[in-house]
């Protein structure tokens, strides 16, 4: 047995990829698989707080590989996913250089034998930090939002990701909004993919609810009513292999006084 | 319908073709590492090399980087596009400042027989009388 080291990266910052591995990484352990997330952005961490796990961080993975702390002493448990679900956290006082990407590479094949999934939460960037974070893993999943400035930066870590020998390389289109794409005002998942060139493993809708969730440290899919939370569930199952039916994303659920008066005008 | 979204301050539309469109140029030149710059004046000097051989329709030409079609690798490739008008006679006869002078004749080996022009590996060219 040997775990599934998975980088979440995007190069451009801002464009969900916290969000997206704390989701993943709860969606993941809900269905009942052992899951850890790294916090691999040294300095400026996060995973923590979107996790809601901030209060019980005690050591960092720098502290394991420094040797200050045993790496069961870092790991923090989720209680509210079973025994499944933990969070090794990056150093908030230190910078990038801290490590390199050979240590960061042996880390994750310290954890590979006790877990399913060790998904790695990315810094922004394609120098060091990208570099350590994606060290140690097999597979990616690159996270971008319907924007030239992200899908060009996209493009420039998928390129990254494929000279590292990565495989396989995955899309996240996040923050998606269909109105928008119907209304021919946003890139739509056909234009990125066009570009891009790798397999679409899920599209999501930008959500309120994503803003609500990490105020309450409380990622989305614990509860999974949210057209966010069902679109994180659906790749979730992908990433194990199933072939989950996409998400009807149209425009159909607008509000607005134009909107219930072409409803009953008939058209 | 459309007045209705109109008045009603729908949206503009479109920017999502442009946004592609800027995307699409701005990805294949960031690939390529190959400025604008250079794409013109990479134009300038085949122009100078092409018009030693054959006349052509400088106004006319499309010259671009695409990308190529096979998804499997992420290659560029340089499309261009030249309307030939003729092709010279004796080319490759630089003696005169490579200006075309029909009617004299080349210093160089036998000239191409005076026959009616041949169109251009574009198939644009038109037939001179």
């Amino acid at each position: 047995m040997g775990g599934r080291v998975i980088v979440v990266t995007s190069g451009k910052g801002g464009v969900g990829k916290t969000t997206s591995t704390a989701n993943l990484a709860v969606a993941l352990a809900k269905s009942g698989k052992k899951v850890v997330a790294i916090d691999a952005d040294i300095g400026l961490r996060n995973l923590d707080v979107v996790m809601g796990l901030e209060n019980r961080v005690v050591y960092n993975f720098i502290d394991v590989i420094e040797k200050r702390a045993r790496l069961n002493q870092a790991l923090v448990r989720d209680k509210r996913v079973e025994n499944n679900l933990f969070l090794l956290p990056a150093a908030q006082t230190r910078t990038k250089d801290a490590v390199t990407p050979e240590q960061m590479a042996e880390l994750c094949e310290q954890l590979r034998p006790d877990f399913d999934f060790v998904l790695l939460d990315c810094p922004a960037g394609i120098e060091g930090g990208f570099r350590n974070a994606a060290a140690g893993a097999d597979e990616a999943l690159v996270v971008t939002t319907p924007e030239i400035p992200a899908v060009r930066d996209a493009d420039r870590i998928i390129g990254m990701l494929e000279s590292m020998g990565k495989s396989p390389i995955r899309l996240i289109i996040n923050r998606f909004r269909p109105i928008m794409v119907e209304d021919g005002d946003m890139l739509a998942k056909e234009d990125i993919l066009d570009v891009l060139s790798i397999k679409l493993i899920g599209i999501v809708p930008e959500d309120d609810s994503v803003i609500r969730s990490a105020n309450r440290g409380e990622p989305l899919t614990f509860t999974q009513t949210s057209p966010a939370a069902q679109a994180y569930s659906n790749i979730a199952g992908r990433i194990q292999g199933l072939d989950v039916p996409w998400l009807q994303l149209d425009a159909g659920r607008s509000n607005g006084i134009f909107t219930s008066l072409k409803k009953w005008f008939g058209f | 319908m459309d007045f209705l979204k109109r008045w009603f301050g729908g949206s503009s539309g479109g920017s999502a073709q442009e946004a592609n469109k800027r995307l699409k140029f701005i990805l294949i030149h960031d690939r390529t590492d190959i400025s604008p710059q250079l794409l013109e004046n990479l134009r300038k000097e085949m122009i100078a090399v092409l018009t030693k051989y054959m006349e052509i329709d400088e106004s006319k030409i499309e010259m671009d980087l695409d990308q190529d079609q096979d998804q499997e690798k992420r290659t560029v490739a340089l499309i261009a596009n030249i309307p030939v008008l003729r092709i010279k006679r004796g080319g490759g006869d630089l003696a005169r400042d490579g200006h075309e002078d029909r009617d004299s004749v080349p210093a160089g080996p036998a000239a191409p027989e005076r026959t009616h022009t041949q169109n251009g590996p574009s198939g644009r060219g038109r037939r001179h009388r």
